[in-house]
């Protein structure tokens, strides 16, 4: 797999080697001042002197090769094979909150498939005064929303239910993204069907073979749940849904249906395969919960993270990271740098909003002694990210979803950090 | 209900209706007449399923195992398969007759499908050899877990994590590190770099 080539491998001798020019230049550009001219400065540079790309060579651009490590990365032995899979959004390299489509994760059952607009239909079925079909044409004459969500997936850090596997923000974290939305709201197609009063919930479905059908109660349907065709200002990306995709707010990501095809209206659940056999959190006594919805507060550090490590030695240092409830707004996230003996406040790089990534900053003078880097997000309903500890108490081991605890990042004093977990 | 308001969109069709709307429901709702014994879904899923799910539903490497871990659901490592795991029969037939074979999906007709479902149910031990699946008495095989499941209690039971101060200082006397992701050492593209040697 191209995800396996050394080109893109946060290898640990890359990591050393990096340690070893920062620390040069550490010296070169710390408070001990120049050791002498910087040939950066003092020598006329290539690009100050000829001149650079033309606008027609670029007609839709790529992030420069230097960031070449900024992507999508799949962990092989996670799943039977690359179809019906996961792959993870490298959030240990991004800052702000909106994620780039080109790197946003991708979860597919069985593959990223090509449904052309011309080819696209979406059925509204079920106990509705007139069934109806609609073409992509169509979707877009309907008033249309912006807003911004996360999806996160119902099994982001879900490896990390019986401790510390991955050893990286992306891997642990990197399933969810956030994104611009436009599109139409669910209940305005509805209302042009006309759900009948036996209704009580839909069924909603995609194109591609897996079908990912699941059932969401008509309550949700009609409050904040948007139909959309475009994310991050375009079209959306074929491997995220391309034209026309489910988006849920707040709830896990399995049920933002891609290529979505059908919403049928029921007097009941379907309890289809992603709702049963998947999707249900199985409890320490065996018994399982079903329809676990919401993803509850959650928050990450990604930088300083193991793919992150701090290579600028001790002083000022950018703590940040990510927060996001599915209950409603982020109101605030402590940092802690002793493993959680005592907490700071961070700082919001903008005031919370409900259902989406929220990104805090902690500006912190690092002595260059080791620490235990967590972070932990409260949200509007009064919820408070737990410790891994305190889920399992609850929960035990073995629910595979919905893992929100505080992470926890040891900080070596050579600024290497690494996932642990801690008492 | 409303008037249309728009009047976007035209009204489906009831054969496009019928090619899409394939969802079964627990209580059978959506199934179609049709029939299929174990002996048949036996021939069945050698040709059709056997290559990633064995001969006897049994799984191949990573592939999915449908059959097996009756009694495993609260020890350490559980298999969760139709038998041990799965409420609903329905959702069997459901997801095999719209989305299996994996690369080859709905290709399987509604008896087939029957067949194949009473296969998996016998290589569960939950039918005899002689079984025969129909859309009359599907509603008769009992699946193991069906009492299995509670609704989202998240509120109740994790009440606890709603709290107004979050302590800030003093919150614990000591911190030990208890795992470590590099002992593991499974991270993709980290296979050079040598485990480091614990604290």
């Amino acid at each position: 797999m191209s995800e396996s080539s050394p080109k893109n491998a946060p290898s640990r001798r890359q990591f050393l080697t990096g340690a070893a020019a920062a620390g040069a230049g550490a010296v070169a550009g710390g408070a001990a001042g120049a050791t002498g001219p910087d040939p950066l400065i003092t020598e006329v540079q290539d690009w100050a002197r000829a001149t650079g790309d033309g606008v027609d060579a670029t007609p839709y651009g790529l992030p420069i090769q230097y960031e070449s490590d900024v992507v999508r990365r799949n962990v092989e032995w996670l799943t039977a094979d690359t179809i019906s899979s996961i792959n993870f959004t490298p959030i240990h390299a991004l800052d702000g909150t909106i994620t780039p489509q080109g790197c946003a994760f991708e979860r597919h059952h069985s593959g990223a498939i090509e449904l052309r607009k011309q080819d696209y239909r979406l059925m509204i079925n079920g106990l509705v005064d007139q069934p109806l079909v609609f073409t992509y044409e169509d979707l877009e004459r309907f008033p249309r929303e912006n807003r911004i969500y996360f999806c996160e997936c119902a099994a982001n850090t879900g490896m990390e239910w019986a401790g510390s596997q991955l050893n990286g923000a992306q891997f642990t974290h990197g399933m969810i993204h956030n994104m611009e939305y436009s599109g139409v709201p669910l209940r305005t197609l509805l209302e042009e069907a006309g759900v009948q009063a036996q209704g009580k919930w839909v069924y909603v479905e995609g194109a591609d073979a897996s079908s990912n059908g699941r059932s969401i109660p008509l309550e949700k349907a009609m409050d904040d749940v948007l139909v959309a065709f475009k994310a991050n200002g375009e079209a959306l990306r074929k491997e995220h849904g391309y034209p026309v995709r489910l988006v849920v707010p707040g709830w896990e990501g399995n049920m933002w249906v891609k290529w979505l095809r059908r919403v049928e209206v029921m007097e009941g659940p379907v309890e289809s395969r992603e709702e049963t056999s998947k999707y249900t959190d199985t409890l320490a006594d065996g018994t399982s919960r079903k329809w676990t919805w919401v993803m509850d507060a959650k928050s990450v550090v990604t930088s300083p993270s193991p793919q992150a490590p701090i290579t600028h030695g001790p002083g000022p240092l950018v703590i940040t990271g990510l927060a996001w409830s599915g209950r409603g707004a982020i109101t605030g996230v402590d940092v802690s740098v002793d493993g959680g003996k005592t907490w700071m406040p961070a700082r919001l790089a903008a005031p919370g909003t409900d259902k989406a990534l929220t990104r805090f900053y902690l500006d912190y003078d690092w002595d260059g002694s080791e620490m235990l880097l967590q972070s932990r997000a409260r949200d509007g309903s009064g919820y408070v990210q737990p410790s891994k500890a305190q889920l399992r108490e609850v929960r035990g081991e073995n629910s595979i979803y919905h893992n929100n605890c505080i992470q926890t990042w040891w900080v070596k004093a050579n600024g290497e950090a690494e996932n642990v977990e801690v008492s | 209900a409303l008037a249309n308001v728009f009047g976007l969109g035209r009204p489906a069709l009831p054969e496009e209706i019928a090619a899409w709307d394939l969802d079964v429901s627990p209580d059978g709702t959506g199934l179609p007449a049709g029939s299929g014994s174990v002996e048949d879904g036996e021939m069945l899923f050698a040709e059709a399923c056997s290559i990633c799910h064995g001969d006897f539903a049994e799984g191949v490497d990573n592939w999915p195992k449908l059959a097996g871990g009756e009694g495993t659901l609260a020890d350490k490592d559980p298999l969760k398969t139709v038998g041990s795991y799965w409420p609903y029969l329905s959702t069997a037939w459901d997801y095999v007759h719209r989305s299996m074979p994996f690369g080859d999906a709905q290709t399987l007709s509604a008896d087939d499908t029957y067949a194949i479902v009473a296969y998996i149910l016998y290589s569960n031990d939950l039918v005899e050899d002689n079984f025969v699946l129909s859309n009359e008495n599907f509603l008769s095989v009992e699946m193991p877990n069906a009492d299995g499941f509670i609704l989202d209690d998240r509120e109740q039971t994790e009440a606890h994590f709603w709290t107004d101060a979050p302590c800030m200082e003093n919150c614990k006397d000591s911190v030990e590190i208890t795992m470590r992701a590099m002992v593991l050492d499974v991270t993709p593209d980290e296979g050079d770099a040598a485990a480091e040697p614990a604290p």
